[in-house]
């Protein structure tokens, strides 16, 4: 039987004020309901008697910031996730930006870059990929490191290359990648097209404009206001008939921005009109 | 609570796996089309068949049935469906929130991860139900509802065409009441008229 330490909504607050006070980090417009799991969680995972412990540590041990940052934020990802998704983007909205002269790409909380290589995979079978740069970055540094080094445990490969045949991959998904014991290294001709780097959503501003941002399951986390501000963000990084695009769950539909988009048909996907 | 006592339940969440969709088509035609209290359905399932659920439940009812969305607040009157690959998170807003985070017992929503959320923010206003199924998921998650003090029942575990989850529930000694199909609807009718 698990004994697991529920924390109060006071007590999370405490603890985001701690982290915004202490390291500037504001996670106030998160999902309360999501960090209270996430924090009840890494209570049990690091064996945290009680939230004080937690607390303590959080204040006294500025190296614990980074791995509470990464446990108490989602970072689950795979390639190819939701292969109609991919489909679309290969069918609907490459073709419409191959004719620009370079192809600028963001993916908004790339967490460990699977979804970074499927698109770099997408553009090479579409003949963009070597004038295409895809920007990737997240709140946490770590995933970050990880996802720039393109190794992924091979034991998820058979459902990866599953999931990119549905999509509508054309070719044999192993020749992206080189297997090396229980993991893979996907090419060199894929990472060099990557541009890693942090980016906090919450406080970062925009940093270039994209053809396309994509940006799925991360809004989800947020509150409505942090949405709106995010849309926001990502309108003022996408260029006239730019995309936007979003997780299966996802909406633009209530947004300050909705008006100036139109959704690619009925995909999570809305093109810049205006 | 004494028995046969019925609380003042806010929000109904019911919990289903494998074999769990003829019982749950079963209840919702013997509900009060008159059904004030909000009820959430959280079941295993493949994705794709997310509206294929709400239209086949909607055949069954007059009570409004919809996939609940990320953000929207819980409405009376209605009967929503927990999408398929997100974990369903409650808010004290009375907005629900989707989570994408790792698999609970192997599931994606998973049932602990529903009830014990909003065990959380509706305690001793909240009545969680487990039907059939062949997993533990919903076990953990009753006894937090207990915990809070809310409602905890399982489906009568012959009643169930898989008895496994119920049972499971049953066994950990998490559980209030042991309904049948038609024990359940009448217990829902029965509660949405106490409230009226």
């Amino acid at each position: 039987m698990r004994t697991e330490i529920h924390i109060t909504e006071e007590q999370l607050q405490l603890l985001l004020n701690s982290l915004w006070d202490l390291y500037g980090y504001d996670l106030n417009n998160y999902s309360k309901a999501s960090l209270t799991r996430r924090v009840t969680r890494l209570m049990a995972l690091d064996r945290f008697p009680s939230f004080a412990e937690l607390l303590y540590k959080v204040k006294s041990d500025k190296h614990y910031l980074k791995h509470l940052i990464e446990e108490i934020t989602v970072n689950v990802t795979e390639m190819f996730r939701d292969p109609p998704f991919y489909k679309a983007l290969r069918n609907l909205v490459l073709p419409e930006i191959a004719s620009k002269p370079f192809i600028r790409i963001w993916h908004a909380g790339c967490a460990t870059g699977e979804e970074v290589f499927s698109m770099a995979i997408l553009l090479h079978e579409c003949n963009l990929l070597n004038k295409s740069l895809l920007y990737a970055t997240d709140i946490n540094p770590d995933v970050v490191e990880k996802a720039k080094k393109g190794i992924f445990p091979i034991s998820q490969m058979k459902e990866y290359s599953e999931n990119y045949m549905a999509s509508g991959g054309t070719g044999d998904f192993s020749q992206y990648y080189t297997a090396k014991y229980d993991h893979v290294i996907f090419n060199k001709s894929l990472r060099e097209r990557m541009i890693y780097s942090t980016h906090n959503l919450v406080s970062d501003s925009s940093f270039n404009e994209f053809q396309l941002v994509i940006c799925r399951n991360v809004l989800i986390y947020f509150d409505k206001d942090l949405q709106s501000r995010v849309f926001e963000l990502f309108d003022n990084s996408i260029e006239q008939l730019g995309y936007l695009a979003l997780g299966a769950k996802e909406t633009l539909k209530f947004s300050g921005i909705y008006p100036k988009y139109k959704q690619v048909e009925k995909e999570k996907i809305w093109r810049k009109e205006k | 609570m004494a028995q046969g006592e019925i609380g003042i339940s806010k929000l109904v969440l019911i919990g289903g796996s494998a074999g769990s969709l003829e019982a749950l088509l079963d209840i919702v035609s013997n509900l009060d089309s008159a059904m004030q209290i909000p009820i959430i359905l959280v079941l295993h399932r493949k994705s794709s068949s997310d509206s294929l659920l709400s239209d086949l439940l909607s055949t069954k009812t007059k009570i409004a049935v919809k996939e609940i969305e990320d953000k929207e607040k819980v409405q009376a009157a209605h009967i929503y469906v927990a999408p398929g690959d997100y974990h369903i998170l409650f808010e004290a807003d009375g907005t629900v929130a989707l989570d994408d985070s790792e698999k609970v017992n192997y599931s994606r929503p998973s049932i602990d991860v529903a009830f014990e959320s909003a065990a959380e923010i509706y305690g001793a206003s909240l009545c969680c139900m487990l039907l059939s199924g062949a997993n533990s998921d919903g076990t953990n998650g009753l006894r937090y509802v207990k915990e809070r003090k809310g409602v905890a029942i399982a489906q009568a575990p012959q009643a169930a065409e898989v008895a496994f989850m119920p049972q499971n529930a049953i066994d950990n000694r998490v559980v209030d009441y042991v309904l049948d199909n038609k024990e359940i609807a009448n217990y829902l009718n029965r509660l949405n008229a106490e409230k009226a």
